[in-house]
């Protein structure tokens, strides 16, 4: 009841920020013309709306059909999904790093065209940035106490790619396929394309890798408590974005599915957190043999157990 | 002379092993020469060819090797590994590029992306003969010196054959791997410690 006012009335916000950050963005849906849309866009300064709204329609519907040409085996059906400029990735990376409750991040941001560059290219600096930094916190740890001998531990790079590159990719397959499996409860909002959650995923995994280099900072309360905040950014931008999606079910699928969603993501922060760096021993003014025996643990790990929930 | 029309001419074939050898070290140093002084000429982009990468990687995987009595599992990269990271980096940024809509040939981007790894595989020399020298903080920060420089110099080498090829709106979605990878390449020579 209240639910299509609130959708109409949150759809009207979204067509005027998108129409006043693009103008020239393919727009797809009809309830654009409706005279909400037109009021947006007499507020806009790019006046020749009126008589070209239904062009744009028209051409956009042309060029959703033509994109659906290419097969699954030429080279052009790969092209479309890398069909991003500079500004709207960082766009998308801007949106994924400050998220906004209503403020659903498919729609937003990618707004029917996902793109692969996004997480490819997300998670390869991620692991590469996680295998380095952890590296450089041995060369830390090393300077402490001379006693450890510092390797370029290069098979990390290997476990970090194989984690970070399953986890953006087959937990979106999971969860894609859970959605559309529970699709038959939902009647009005359709799920996300595999892509679009791909998407989400990848670009929900920005934050960590400023984050990452953070970590670097030799204080352990400072550690968990960028670490936190990284999580927090992170699943918050999930759960808003999925849940739109999961409103119309049950309460107990919504309630697993979401607490599901931000556990995962709690379970690879600490992993990468506890695999990568190392604790480093107290400061070099006791004997070596002491140092090593002492890692300075300080904060229980209860912290971020009560931001999964 | 008859280098220049070498393509299609069949009388190579009658030719001793020795001038074509030559001919093609020449090309390759030609290239060499490209890189270390980078205009924006057509030369590496217009006659391509893989020995270079080939040479410079397999220079480098050999001397990124640290000895064979290394027995620790966390080492450094093994020959394979420098190998896989070069070859299949190559093709990834290559692949990225030409799927955002660059018109340049796959080939063409291997090799630019190959013969630009020059400067780093010159810092690994350096880098060899200083950490013959005794360890300390002055020889790390002359090698950190060395490899930022010749990381730098590979970047705008490679950008300076690359963008180009790119619609200006997404030059620096096409660049950022290419940085991403000489970054890697870069502190794989940085951490080599010997034995």
């Amino acid at each position: 009841m209240a639910a299509a006012d609130e959708l109409a009335f949150h759809e009207f916000e979204e067509a005027t920020n998108l129409l006043a950050q693009t103008p020239d963005a393919a727009i797809t849906r009809s309830d654009q013309l409706t005279p909400q849309g037109h009021v947006a866009v007499v507020m806009d300064s790019g006046g020749s709306y009126g008589a070209d709204d239904e062009v744009e329609s028209d051409k956009a519907a042309l060029l959703q059909e033509e994109k659906q040409q290419p097969g699954f085996w030429t080279f052009g059906y790969y092209q479309s999904f890398f069909d991003v400029d500079t500004s709207q990735v960082l766009d998308r990376i801007k949106g994924s790093l400050l998220p906004r409750p209503g403020h659903n991040f498919v729609r937003h941001h990618l707004r029917n065209r996902p793109d692969l560059y996004g997480p490819f290219w997300i998670c390869a600096t991620l692991a590469f940035v996680l295998a380095i930094t952890g590296n450089l916190t041995l060369v830390l740890a090393q300077r402490r106490d001379p006693s450890i001998h510092y390797s370029p531990q290069f098979h990390k790079v290997t476990v970090a790619g194989i984690t970070i590159y399953c986890y953006a990719w087959l937990v979106p397959l999971a969860l894609w396929g859970f959605l559309r499996w529970r699709r038959g409860v939902r009647e009005r909002v359709g799920p996300y394309t595999f892509l679009e959650t791909v998407c989400v995923y990848g670009y929900s995994l920005f934050v960590f890798i400023p984050t990452v280099v953070l970590w670097l900072i030799p204080v352990p309360w400072l550690q968990w408590l960028f670490g936190a905040l990284a999580l927090a950014l992170s699943a918050a931008g999930l759960v808003f974005t999925l849940w739109p999606v999961v409103r119309e079910d049950t309460r107990l699928a919504a309630t697993v599915l979401l607490s599901t969603v931000v556990l995962l993501h709690t379970l690879l922060a600490m992993g990468c957190k506890f695999y990568f760096f190392q604790p480093l021993p107290l400061e070099h003014v006791a004997p070596p043999h002491q140092a090593m025996s002492q890692p300075p643990n300080t904060l229980p790990p209860t912290l971020p157990r009560s931001m999964a929930t | 002379m008859r280098s220049r029309v070498r393509e299609f001419d069949s009388s190579t074939l009658n030719e001793s092993v020795q001038n074509t050898i030559m001919r093609d070290l020449k090309a390759v140093g030609k290239k060499f020469m490209h890189v270390l002084y980078p205009r924006k000429s057509n030369t590496l982009l217009r006659d391509w060819d893989l020995w270079g990468p080939l040479i410079l990687c397999v220079t480098l995987a050999l001397m990124l090797q640290r000895g064979s009595v290394d027995s620790e599992k966390d080492g450094g990269p093994q020959f394979a590994e420098v190998f896989v990271i070069v070859w299949f980096g190559a093709v990834t940024i290559t692949l990225n590029s030409k799927l955002l809509g660059g018109n340049i040939s796959f080939f063409q981007s291997l090799c630019v992306l190959g013969y630009c790894i020059l400067p780093l595989t010159v810092a690994m020399l350096v880098c060899r003969l200083v950490l013959l020298a005794e360890l300390g903080p002055i020889n790390f920060m002359v090698r950190f010196f060395v490899v930022i420089v010749m990381f730098a110099w590979s970047i705008v080498a490679s950008t300076a054959f690359l963008a180009d090829s790119q619609p200006p709106n997404r030059k620096a979605l096409a660049v950022y791997p290419v940085f991403l990878f000489y970054f890697v390449i870069s502190w794989m020579i940085l951490t080599f410690t010997p034995q």
